[in-house]
């Protein structure tokens, strides 16, 4: 009989709120988070609009209160705000003798650190400070946010590039099930690089206005950054301490698109895919899910592969469904973990989010996005997707219990 | 948990593809800083038009994960799952790089495409088109290890299921001169033979590229049974790691007696390898002990070389006497434990039996 695994906590810092409390706020108050870009030194500073925290790294290290000292990245410092809020939430006892996890999907790692190393190596391969490459790599973030938290049974980072976080999610939710984890606080962080705006940049699919998510005319997607982190605990464990039942991760799907390195296929194969077998794990009928909070990059690509998937499973009935990433941008390795944060606080209140910068209909597709704020809304099950580059494709379904 | 290695492909500094000549041939590098794999001809494997567009690492990768499924006549694997410390460090550096030379304007996406750490899971389902679950796992010393784990876990669900678990880690030049300054290889250079009881500081750098075939049940060819791995976080001490050697054999059964042969990652640099000398001169000094660094080099998933020879050793019956590190080596070898660690954080012991 396979364990449950329930949400016990979540935290979240992005572009629309350093915490819980603010993201739901910006949400309510249909507030963005994607304005100009400050803290990067780029040619496309008054072009791209970015969904950017507006805090420093030296800010947000004072707010990251690490209990070790070294060089942090910034993704690891949202790493540590958003996972450190989850687990005070949870209200996790670390010295109890429960095998805890911790998973992070990231994309970027140290990156933003990297670059201004990287700028004066390349002139002289003797110069750079040296300190500010050695966290490049993708788990230093996770081995900081670990120390720091005290977390030491398993760990574990993901790159599965704008599906890591889902995957981490995906992954916590397997260990507690198959009994070799009792607690995981699973989910992801990203930080804007000059990186990863240049390489969307390239690639042509950075709006220079608002992204419009499943709109007519949208014209592509908004870099973000942020965090967000779950706690996961298994039955066993809500049990023996009495905890509060945020919600059930139910279902969760992963697959390969397999069509193009970058492109998602026209027929959202992978997408529908993912999001089947998701169904299938959580063993739900499409008519049980009560809102899609989707990948929705606002991309010609994106938008139109996920809404013929969308189509295909739901068939003329495509519930009702928004994309976040008009609120927070796209936090790529973040993306899939804020969105499942999201999708828990749904569930909690009975709301429905709206997608921004919604006017009109794609002409491929029968369905539109929600444009309000909905509540007192009836939310059992949420179904949350983040596909990513490589033709990952992952679906989660979480539901209320 | 019962996993078997169906079969396995490694692409590395030794002549390992292909024409197998490890264990039987050992190959030395003398006064070399570096180890580096020796590419296979890609032209079997890829469309050249493909391999053109693809970096070293993205050929070697795919290359050697196409080779493993052939050669066990596996066409769909129902999951794809690599591991990599670094990613692909060649498209990294060179995006980054003309991000600055170019100031940002009209730079080739291509690079920056093929620099995501999953472009190698992603490029193997594209070979293959294959719809199955696909991951990459990024965490250092555990970035093959996670992958693994969560085959094991894919078994547990459904051992009827065929999955193809790898590892790849590349050195390119800005890579050694970084990894250099940062203190992690030694200062002068040095033959890879001797590299094991060298006792200047600093390791020996390479790379590799590995692939699994592994599955649930039994099959006739299979090359070792994964017993158990097991992975921990930066010990405090000789007592934590030897409690954690404790725990895996108890956990199966099992005694120090019953191991016949540890593979160890001995890397050269004496801070790091003082638990591998303590082990084998207490807990483990019944058994015989092989390291494998001096093949292949230090890198962050060479956990994946190890595991490619210890279960090479175990088919075949063979320890090649260019790996042994004392007199204990006696036939037949049952069962292997392969312990490694990464700069003293990342520890991971795997417990091999015969098949």
């Amino acid at each position: 009989m396979p364990r449950k695994v329930f949400v016990t906590g979540y935290g979240i810092i992005s572009a629309i709120g350093f915490n819980v409390g603010e993201v739901v706020d910006s949400l309510k108050k249909l507030k963005t988070g994607v304005s100009s870009l400050t803290l990067i030194d780029s040619v496309y500073r008054d072009e791209i609009p970015v969904a950017e925290i507006k805090a420093t790294n030296r800010e947000l290290y004072v707010m990251a209160r690490p209990e070790q000292r070294g060089c942090y990245s910034r993704t690891a410092l949202f790493g540590l705000i958003a996972a450190r809020q989850a687990v005070d939430h949870a209200q996790l006892d670390m010295k109890s003798p429960w095998r805890t996890g911790l998973i992070s999907g990231t994309t970027t790692g140290g990156m933003d650190n990297s670059e201004k190393f990287y700028k004066s190596y390349l002139h002289d391969n003797t110069k750079g400070r040296i300190r500010e490459v050695a966290g490049h790599d993708c788990g230093d973030g996770t081995e900081k946010i670990a120390d720091c938290l005290g977390i030491r049974d398993f760990l574990s980072t993901i790159n599965t590039a704008c599906s890591s976080s889902a995957n981490s999610i995906m992954l916590g939710a397997r260990l507690i099930t198959q009994g070799k984890l009792d607690r995981a606080v699973a989910g992801g962080t990203d930080a804007l690089t000059l990186f990863t705006l240049n390489g969307f940049n390239s690639l042509m699919i950075l709006d220079r206005q608002q992204c419009r998510p499943f709109d007519e005319n949208r014209n592509g997607l908004n870099l973000g950054e942020g965090s967000g982190f779950l706690v996961l605990e298994s039955e066993e464990v809500v049990t023996r301490e009495g905890k509060a039942v945020l919600g059930e991760i139910k279902g969760y799907g992963n697959t390969c698109d397999a069509y193009h390195q970058t492109a998602s296929s026209p027929e959202g194969h992978g997408a529908y895919l993912a999001m089947k077998k998701a169904l299938e794990v959580a063993q739900l009928d499409p008519e049980n899910i009560d809102y899609i909070n989707t990948h929705g990059t606002g991309t010609k690509n994106n938008d139109l592969s996920e809404g013929i998937a969308l189509e295909k499973l739901f068939r003329e009935k495509v519930p009702p469904c928004s994309s976040t990433k008009s609120f927070t941008g796209h936090t790529l390795g973040a993306a899939g973990a804020i969105e499942a944060v999201l999708s828990v606080i749904a569930l909690q209140n009975g709301w429905i989010y709206p997608n921004l910068n919604f006017s009109r209909q794609m002409h491929e597709l029968g369905f539109r996005p929600a444009e309000e704020f909905r509540t007192g809304v009836s939310v059992r099950n949420v179904m949350s997707n983040s596909f990513g580059f490589g033709g990952n494709n992952s679906s989660l379904i979480l539901s209320k219990y | 948990m019962a996993t078997y290695i169906k079969g396995a492909a490694l692409i590395s500094p030794q002549k390992t593809f292909g024409e197998r000549a490890l264990p039987d041939e050992i190959m030395a590098y003398e006064q070399v800083n570096f180890l580096q794999c020796k590419e296979p001809s890609y032209r079997e494997f890829i469309d050249p038009m493909v391999a053109r567009r693809m970096s070293r690492i993205v050929k070697m990768g795919v290359c050697c994960a196409l080779k493993c499924l052939q050669d066990n006549g596996m066409t769909s694997p129902d999951a794809i799952i690599t591991g990599t410390g670094l990613g692909c460090l060649e498209d990294t550096g060179k995006f980054l790089g003309s991000i600055y030379t170019s100031e940002e304007k009209l730079l080739n996406p291509t690079p920056f495409i093929q620099s995501t750490h999953n472009t190698v899971a992603g490029a193997i389902a594209l070979a293959i088109k294959c719809h199955s679950y696909n991951a990459t796992y990024t965490h250092r010393g555990f970035s093959f290890e996670s992958a693994l784990e969560d085959a094991i876990l894919h078994l547990d669900e459904n051992p009827k299921s065929n999955i193809l678990a790898g590892a790849f880690d590349e050195l390119t030049p800005d890579s050694y001169t970084i990894t250099k300054r940062l203190g992690l290889w030694k200062n002068h250079p040095v033959n890879n033979l001797q590299l094991v009881g060298d006792n200047t500081r600093g390791s020996l750098p390479g790379e590799g590229v590995a692939f699994f075939l592994l599955g649930g049940e039994k099959g006739k060819d299979d090359m070792a049974l994964l017993r158990s791995l097991r992975t921990f976080y930066n010990p405090g001490n000789y007592a934590d790691v030897e409690r954690e050697i404790d725990q895996l054999l108890h956990d199966q059964g099992l005694a120090t007696k019953d191991i016949d042969l540890v593979v160890a990652g001995f890397n050269g640099n004496p801070a790091g390898d003082r638990i591998y000398y303590h082990l084998m001169k207490n807990k483990l000094k019944d058994s015989a002990f092989a390291c494998y660094k001096h093949l292949c080099g230090e890198y962050d998933t060479s956990s994946s070389f190890a595991l490619w020879l210890a279960a090479t050793v175990l088919k075949k019956q063979v320890v090649p006497a260019g790996i042994r590190l004392n007199d204990q080596t006696s036939l037949p070898v049952n069962r292997v434990l392969l312990y490694n660690h990464l700069r003293g954080r990342n520890h991971a012991l795997y417990l091999l039996e015969q098949c």
